[in-house]
């Protein structure tokens, strides 16, 4: 039963966070209703969410929950209930024949990803950032705020110049009227 | 490829391309800019996904740091995609794309 907990139940709940992921991302793009494909999506970033703590990502698995499944989901959703879209008029092609091209747009480029994935090579040469050694170091959140604070410092300064901008951009786009 | 042995990188790989194969698939198909942004996210995810699980396989934080900065222009892309289809709807009552040129002045 120890052995059950340890090895096979994350196995098992790696399985269903991916299944659940792509299941809900097809929802996602086949729902009509944007509020239904709003929760979809949710779920998927839930899901992916889980995937990365199981992957001992803690700190992106914090923040995918905070700010993607958190802030832009409620922005979102607070959108779509402002505007009160219900359904959109010709949001999907009536005809069935031309659903063939996005689907097959989605299957050639998942057959080259996976193409790659299978057949392509990497450098193979392993970063210091093992398991071992991050959990010597104090944990995976003090290691990246250590590497964010010292290597990617310029980048993080940015970053909160582009959300001012960003603020600015959003409330003059919003405002603007065309005659 | 040097990932033999975890058995969770390579599930989370096909993941992450499926998620982003899905969400290319929905950029071509719908034509609500709401529905599109949605797509948008769905694509950054799975990009998000393969990051993370290379960085894990390579022992290297840098994807992670990667995956918090993408998560950050991924919440300012969407507040100015949001302030477009606000602005587009106030306009022309609508939200989907095929009046969107007509924003321009």
């Amino acid at each position: 039963m120890n052995d059950f907990i340890q090895q096979g139940l994350p196995q098992i709940l790696f399985v269903i966070f991916c299944v659940l992921a792509v299941v809900s991302s097809i929802a996602v793009v086949t729902l009509k209703n944007p509020v239904s494909a709003a929760f979809s999506l949710i779920l998927v970033l839930l899901s992916v969410a889980g995937i990365f703590a199981m992957q001992e990502a803690y700190f992106v698995a914090a923040v995918q929950i905070l700010v993607y499944a958190g802030a832009i989901m409620v922005l979102f959703i607070f959108v779509i209930m402002l505007l009160s879209i219900e359904q959109v008029d010709l949001d999907m092609p009536e005809n069935k024949v031309f659903w063939g091209v996005p689907i097959g747009l989605g299957f050639v480029f998942f057959l080259g990803m996976g193409f790659v994935l299978i057949k392509g090579s990497s450098a193979g040469t392993k970063g210091p950032f093992t398991t071992q050694a991050i959990e010597a170091a104090g944990g995976n959140v003090r290691v990246i705020s250590e590497v964010m604070f010292s290597d990617y410092i310029l980048p993080f300064l940015t970053m909160g110049m582009l959300l001012s901008i960003c603020i600015v951009g959003a409330v003059l786009l919003a405002k603007r009227r065309v005659d | 490829m040097n990932h033999v042995g975890d058995p969770f990188i390579f599930p989370a790989l096909i993941t992450g391309a499926a998620l982003f194969a899905v969400g290319l698939a929905g950029i071509t198909l719908r034509r609500s800019l709401i529905a599109i942004l949605m797509c948008i996210e769905l694509m950054l995810t799975g990009v998000n996904l393969t990051l993370v699980t290379f960085a894990r396989a390579n022992a290297d934080l840098n994807g992670q740091i990667m995956v918090f900065f993408i998560v950050t222009v991924a919440a300012a892309e969407g507040a100015i995609g949001l302030g477009l289809l606000i602005a587009l709807y106030r306009n022309m009552k609508e939200v989907g794309t095929a009046h969107l040129n007509q924003m321009k002045e």
